[in-house]
């Protein structure tokens, strides 16, 4: 073994975000101080980021099985049975800090990282989608990230040649110095074709592939489970460096190899590159590992062990190969023009050896290293709970049409045409819906089948209330898949969290993933997949609560689907859902009377599943027209939308028992506006009614203004001059960073 | 008809290109990687779109010097039908195939929308499916589509037919001069284009437009 050339001194413990405890921990486990090279090891795999060591307690109360679940989380990504042999294998995962500090290069990683999830697990990529959080317009950073940001994913999936079509952005200023990017991709295989990380078999070569290994990225996951200060622009070196030319030629590779035969296990190098994904092969096969780094390919020269171990270089995979087709394994490396090594090979020793110089640099036990890290039962408080609001006590508008016209133009509420596109949304020929709708869809093979993808999150209502902001993420997202006509399957969550260590964050995660899993349960959608960023503050300023929800659903005929706008003139547009115009925690509270407050509205589960359930097989019996859910906004600005979407007005009729700001603003949950012809209209409500659903008939599509009874009518060309209108203007003026 | 689709490192929509030469024309078409010297004998060949060698250096360059797009020009000047959609279009103008070059777009940002072309000729063999002055529907998906040559050539261009599609005013999207979107050389049996036909030959793709230009190549309407 390898002495110490350098002391392992507490500051060089905590550096590596070490506490004493999980040190002595360390010690106790090996029974010696670790070598440099062990300690580096260490920390890698036992952050926050990797170990997920204060959320694993909670994350265990989620619901993850479910008829069709193949693979739930633990894998690279989830796994989901979507009949005929087929698979959908989807992920979302956070590249947050890395974004903040370069952001075009962060998200693109983000996106890198997300589909190789993908692909290792013998999947090829077919949707990709993000959510975006970004500080306050007003902020002097926030055009710069957004820009960055948003050219990085186009620059990435682009390039790799996976439509991006769907995701959401939001402003706040709590995101100032914290921007969220979560990326989400999803990939289709066959049942039998689904390759996993646990090793097999002793003395098997444990092959390299991808891009050479560089000093980019060195202690990127440790970085990810720190907080921000005023320095983190010197952390630009933690950042990798993607190169999506690369990603699509390993990707070709590695399914064409797939294809051989030759693949035993396989397993990415994200996240703490080269240890986690040694230890995660070795520990899922109770084998040993045995590493000899002069092997493995480097960009540069005179890399040490501790430098390899940590680099989080992009585009790279490790595997375990059966030798008896080393050389199909080899034409295939060579045609596409990758780095390949044997830089290793299994052992019965269950212990993980990494050698540098033909000298022993680390000599761990593989299981203890995943298995021992630590765990926490962090101490948390319950968010203090708000009063529900009345509508009467909110501010009603001087002018409807102004209220909503403004509404329309905020940052959060606008178009987000700017955005997407920026993204390859066609690419592969197969997307039926693209963004700007409730949800978007794919087809899926050439049976006819389609899967549709939404992600979800309504931070504020999770300050407010994490259970009823979880349940509401979960909710929102099944009731987007629904608002197409597709059948929610199961999902991933992003949970984006401040500080663990501080217990009212600790109750927003806590209250938060309560409620995903009971809305989860309720509805059906396990969780597959996921991923955890805590530490998302600066300065002492934690971010909003943002559990991100990414939904997938199956459309048996793909044909059966509608979209969110308007199709044609002299329909009756239905209100379906119980409306009583929650304004508490409104958009239109917080942005156009000027401060959220109160409860935000409650989610009713089984109310979210009955509506949705009718409004779904409405769909498919092809008895409406156009459906759309109502989110932030309310039912008017969901009206809007609709007639914006297709030039179609509207002329509505607004509740008499309910303030009239109130019925246009409320955010109330399972509610949906659907349209159906006249000739059908009263049989339609007839069996909504006697189904149990509540159902109301408030008004008709058609003219090229939205009128509501007893107000100014609002013409379509304003309305989308000012939703239009807000993103291109605020990025085309001049950057200021 | 036969027809062979060429791969490069990075092509990304060779799969969406061999899609819909099936769709239309019936037959699988073959798929040739890039390190191939000869072709197969077949009536038209296709540079499908994408980041061949991730558009480093410059767009199209590196794939340009492929051993096999000396066979391909061998092949276009024997008169065989080649036809380049965006990263193919700009392979096709870095190897000299095509006159001009496709410059970063005006608004520096990449760009995939629906856009607008008229069928500027359907005196050709790509776009004889069409009526003349037909405006069609078309997706562009790029970074580097803004056309460029100098004023010479695009004078000849004109002169000479040569001209395929345009944007309409209104939906070029990228800045490209005098609208073009795809261009012919002398003998008019080699079309490169940026949008994407490939994507859109179908109802649920929501279109049928990019149907003419396989139609016509392929011949498959009498």
């Amino acid at each position: 073994m390898i002495k110490n050339d350098v002391d392992i001194t507490p500051e060089l413990i905590a550096e590596h975000g070490l506490k004493p405890d999980e040190y002595q921990r360390i010690l106790d486990l090996i029974g010696r101080e670790p070598t440099l090279t062990e300690l580096g090891i260490f920390s890698a795999m036992w952050n926050e980021h990797c170990s997920y060591k204060s959320s694993k307690k909670w994350l265990r109360t989620l619901p993850t099985e479910g008829p069709r679940v193949i693979e739930g989380p633990g894998e690279n990504a989830g796994v989901v049975d979507i009949d005929d042999g087929d698979v959908v294998v989807f992920k979302m995962e956070s590249h947050n800090h890395p974004s903040f500090i370069s952001p075009y290069e962060g998200a693109a990683t983000g996106v890198g990282g997300i589909l190789r999830d993908v692909f290792t697990m013998g999947a090829r990529p077919v949707a990709a989608m993000n959510a975006l959080r970004f500080g306050a317009p007003e902020n002097e950073r926030t055009r710069h990230i957004v820009s960055g940001v948003v050219e990085g994913i186009g620059g990435y999936g682009n390039c790799f040649g996976v439509p991006t079509i769907g995701g959401e952005v939001n402003f706040d200023a709590r995101y100032n110095d914290n921007c969220l990017v979560n990326a989400f991709a999803a990939g289709l295989a066959k049942a039998d074709g689904i390759f996993l990380s646990e090793a097999k078999g002793v003395g098997l070569p444990i092959v390299y592939l991808g891009s050479k290994t560089g000093r980019d990225g060195i202690h990127g996951a440790t970085m990810a489970s720190a907080e921000f200060d005023d320095d983190s622009e010197e952390k630009r070196p933690t950042v990798q460096i993607g190169d999506p030319f690369s990603e699509k030629l390993l990707l070709e590779a590695t399914l064409e190899l797939m294809k051989t035969g030759a693949v035993i296990a396989i397993q990415d190098m994200g996240a703490a590159g080269l240890t986690c994904s040694a230890v995660e092969m070795g520990a899922k096969g109770n084998l040993g590992v045995n590493l000899d780094l002069d092997k493995v390919p480097c960009r540069e020269e005179g890399m040490t062990a501790y430098e390899m171990m940590l680099s989080e270089s992009q585009e790279r995979m490790l595997m375990v190969l059966d030798p008896n087709k080393e050389e199909e394994a080899a034409a295939v490396f060579k045609k596409w023009d990758l780095d390949f090594a044997i830089v290793g090979e299994t052992t019965d020793d269950q212990r993980f050896k990494v050698y540098r110089h033909k000298e022993l640099m680390a000599d761990l036990p593989i299981n203890e290293l995943g298995d021992e890290a630590p765990e926490y039962d962090r101490p948390w408080v319950e968010s203090p709970k708000l009063e529900p609001v009345a509508a009467a006590d909110v501010p009603a508008p001087d002018d409807l049409g102004k209220a909503l016209i403004q509404l329309v133009s905020l940052p959060d509420m606008c178009s987000r045409r700017w955005v997407w596109e920026q993204y390859d949304n066609l690419i592969q020929g197969n997307t039926m819906a693209g963004p700007g709708g409730d949800a978007a869809v794919i087809r899926v093979g050439d049976q006819g089948k389609g899967l549709a993808f939404a992600v979800d999150v309504t931070p504020r209502y999770c300050e407010a209330d994490p259970i009823e902001g979880g349940k509401q993420a979960v909710a929102e997202c099944w009731r987007n898949l629904t608002a197409v006509g597709a059948e929610p399957l199961a999902a991933t969550d992003n949970l984006n969290f401040g500080n663990p260590e501080k217990p009212e964050i600790m109750g927003q995660l806590v209250g938060c993933i309560q409620g995903i899993g009971e809305a989860c349960l309720a509805l059906d959608m396990p969780i597959v997949s996921g991923n955890v960023s805590l530490y998302n503050e600066t300065n002492g300023q934690a971010i909003l609560p943002t559990p991100a929800i990414g939904g997938v659903g199956l459309m048996p005929d793909v044909t059966k689907r509608v979209g969110n706008s308007f199709v044609a003139t002299g329909e009756i547009i239905l209100l379906i859902g119980a409306h009583e115009g929650h304004l508490g925690q409104s958009i239109y509270q917080r942005d156009i009377v000027g401060k959220a407050a109160g409860a935000p509205p409650k989610v009713d589960l089984a109310a979210e599943k009955k509506h949705g359930t009718f409004v779904r097989t409405a769909i498919r019996e092809g008895r409406v027209t156009a459906v759309h859910d109502i989110s932030d906004g309310g039912l008017l600005v969901a009206v809007a939308e609709m007639g914006m979407g297709s030039k179609i007005g509207a002329s509505l009729t607004p509740s008499k028992d309910t303030p009239l700001h109130a019925w246009a603003f409320g955010e109330d949950q399972a509610c949906y506006v659907v349209t159906v012809p006249a000739t059908s209209a009263e049989t339609f409500v007839k069996d909504a009614l006697s189904a149990g659903i509540p159902t109301q008939a408030i008004g008709t599509t058609g003219g090229n203004e939205l009128t509501v009874e007893g107000s100014h009518p609002i013409s379509l060309t304003d309305l989308d001059a000012a939703y239009e209108g807000w993103l291109p203007n605020y990025m085309s003026a001049p950057d200021t960073h | 008809m036969k027809s062979a689709v060429i791969v490069f490192p990075g092509s990304n929509r060779e799969r969406d290109m061999l899609y819909a030469l099936e769709q239309i024309g019936g037959q699988k078409p073959l798929t040739v990687w890039h390190q191939e010297t000869t072709l197969p004998d077949v009536d038209l060949i296709v540079l499908p779109g994408g980041f061949s060698y991730g558009d480093y250096l410059r767009t199209g360059a590196i794939a340009g010097l492929s051993p096999i797009m000396k066979a391909v020009k061998e092949q276009a000047d024997k008169g065989v039908r080649v036809l380049g959609v965006c990263n193919g279009f700009q392979i096709l103008t870095e190897t000299g195939i095509l006159p001009g070059a496709l410059l970063r777009n005006a608004h520096l940002k990449f760009v995939c929308k629906e856009v607008e072309l008229e069928v500027a000729t359907n005196k050709s063999v790509f776009t004889s499916a069409y009526n003349a002055n037909q405006v069609i529907r078309c997706p562009v998906a790029h970074h580097d589509g803004n056309y460029f040559a100098d004023e010479d050539t695009l004078n000849r261009l004109e002169a000479e037919d040569r001209i395929a599609f345009r944007y309409t005013q209104a939906t070029n999207p990228n800045g490209s001069i005098r609208n073009i979107a795809g261009i012919m050389n002398e003998q008019k049996n080699v079309l490169g284009m940026m949008p994407h036909p490939e994507n859109l030959i179908e109802a649920a793709q929501g279109g049928t437009d990019g149907r003419g230009i396989f139609e016509s190549a392929l011949e498959t309407i009498a």
